[in-house]
């Protein structure tokens, strides 16, 4: 179906009412065989059972940093293209981006306690991600201050653009730094660095997380919607009560 | 090409004059500045180790102080519709703004860094790498502010949005401007090497900064 169906709010709503019983039932599901395998995974030799905060810590970051690639792709279809229904996506996707951000953020804490002696250190890659977290609170912020829903989308979409350009050069720019956390061992040259029995319940907790994100963002945007009509509702009711 | 002056003509005259509060920023630099040493005590040695932080710290949030002003004035007394509905491309426009508003608030910065810098117990070659590095970098502190005071002009509460808006796409700019002055003191690396890259931020924020507020103001104040 072309993106441009869904630029009418109540087909997009009749859509979402049908597609999130399933996104529902396939995110528990795939909590449940990851849970599972998690359960039975061994532990780390080196690590012991903290090994397992990184089912949760590792989805969460390649989420945290997925949702500003959906805010971004949303803010150019605002900006660009001014889908309907774009602004929306970038409002929803915000604050389940900054959620994953801190919990990426906290189990990383958790983990780094036991692991490395401190819940914090000013390392390249912790530093990036509570520069990102920041961010998603910076527009968040920005989403509240302006009072219309169709101005407030239209600068925080130029926001998100922005910020789309400086979070590589924040990457960058602290990788100078000394570093103490791991490189990437996922998605690397030369296949991954994890064992096979670690590695597949990553995979599928990823996949649980993706599940998540796509059925809290389409229930977010779906909220969203009915706001804006309850909303539009009330400045009518209020008009003509004016008059 | 004269539309362009005069708007930079127009902004150096109104940050000049009375009410313009250009030095009020060099003021707050200098406070800044002093309060460090009261907060983590004279001592001589650890101050000349990290006066280069302490210095871009200070020029980083004197910055943030007039950025409230830089767009809202105009937007205030309507000279920002005219600008809005002129010939000359809004780019340009707000180019030329953010020129002047960095020779009126950020020049002073970069000019009173030196004089700090002896309260900071600075050697020369540290406060020259760090009055350069200032030179280079406060023009992209402009151009990122010029950013954030386009997204708030027409909030009533700005002000703070502002700061909480532009610190964090200021962080490179720090990075490498403290890194360059530090390189310049202690090295190891060159001091060319982030240098430059703090060159290239500044060119890169020149040219998206004025875009990104452009499309700001023209799809905010429609």
């Amino acid at each position: 179906m072309p993106l441009i169906d869904l630029a009418n709010p109540t087909r997009f709503l009749t859509l979402a009412s049908r597609a999130l019983p399933w996104l529902t039932i396939a995110t528990l599901a795939a909590f449940a065989v990851g849970i599972g395998l998690i359960a039975s995974a061994p532990d780390d030799y080196q690590q012991g059972a903290t090994v397992k905060i990184m089912f949760i810590h590792v989805p969460a970051a390649w989420l945290a940093m997925g949702c500003w690639s959906v805010m971004s792709i949303a803010a150019l279809g605002t900006l660009v293209w001014r889908h309907p229904l774009a602004d929306v996506a970038g409002k929803a996707a915000a604050p389940l981006g900054a959620a994953f951000t801190a919990m990426c953020l906290i189990t990383g804490m958790l983990w780094g306690r036991p692991m490395w002696g401190t819940y914090w250190v000013w390392d390249g890659r912790l530093t990036s991600v509570l520069v990102l977290f920041l961010m998603y609170l910076g527009v968040l912020a920005l989403w509240r201050t302006v009072e219309d829903p169709a101005r407030a989308g239209r600068a925080a979409a130029v926001l998100t653009l922005v910020g789309a350009i400086n979070l590589p050069i924040i990457k960058f720019s602290v990788d100078w730094w000394a570093t103490l956390h791991q490189p990437a061992s996922v998605l690397r040259l030369g296949g991954p660095a994890i064992h096979a029995s670690l590695l597949t319940p990553l995979l599928v907790m990823a996949l649980a997380f993706l599940l998540l994100f796509l059925t809290l963002h389409l229930a977010a945007m779906r909220n969203e919607i009915m706001r804006r009509r309850i909303r539009a509702m009330l400045v009518r009711e209020a008009e003509s009560a004016a008059q | 090409m004269t539309a362009l002056a005069n708007i930079f003509l127009r902004d150096m005259r109104l940050s000049v004059r009375l009410g313009g509060g250009a030095l009020i920023g060099v003021l707050f630099f200098l406070i800044v500045v002093t309060l460090m040493p009261f907060a983590i005590g004279p001592d001589l040695a650890l101050l000349a180790r990290i006066g280069p932080a302490i210095l871009w710290l200070g020029a980083l949030l004197a910055s943030l102080l007039a950025l409230d002003r830089l767009i809202a004035a105009d937007y205030e007394d309507g000279s920002l519709d005219l600008i809005l509905m002129a010939r000359v491309p809004l780019e340009l426009s707000l180019a030329s703004k953010a020129l002047a508003h960095w020779l009126t608030t950020g020049l002073p910065l970069v000019i009173a860094a030196p004089l700090l810098g002896l309260l900071l117990n600075l050697d020369p070659t540290a406060t020259g790498a760090v009055a350069l590095t200032l030179l280079a970098g406060t023009p992209a502190l402009t151009f990122i502010g010029l950013i954030g005071a386009s997204l708030t002009v027409a909030l009533r509460r700005g002000g703070l949005l502002i700061a909480v808006l532009v610190l964090p796409l200021a962080v490179p700019v720090l990075i490498f401007g403290v890194a360059a002055s530090n390189a310049a003191i202690v090295g190891p690396v060159p001091f060319g090497t982030p240098f430059t890259i703090l060159c290239a931020l500044t060119l890169m924020s020149a040219v998206v900064g004025p875009f990104a507020a452009a499309a700001a103001l023209r799809h905010g104040l429609e």
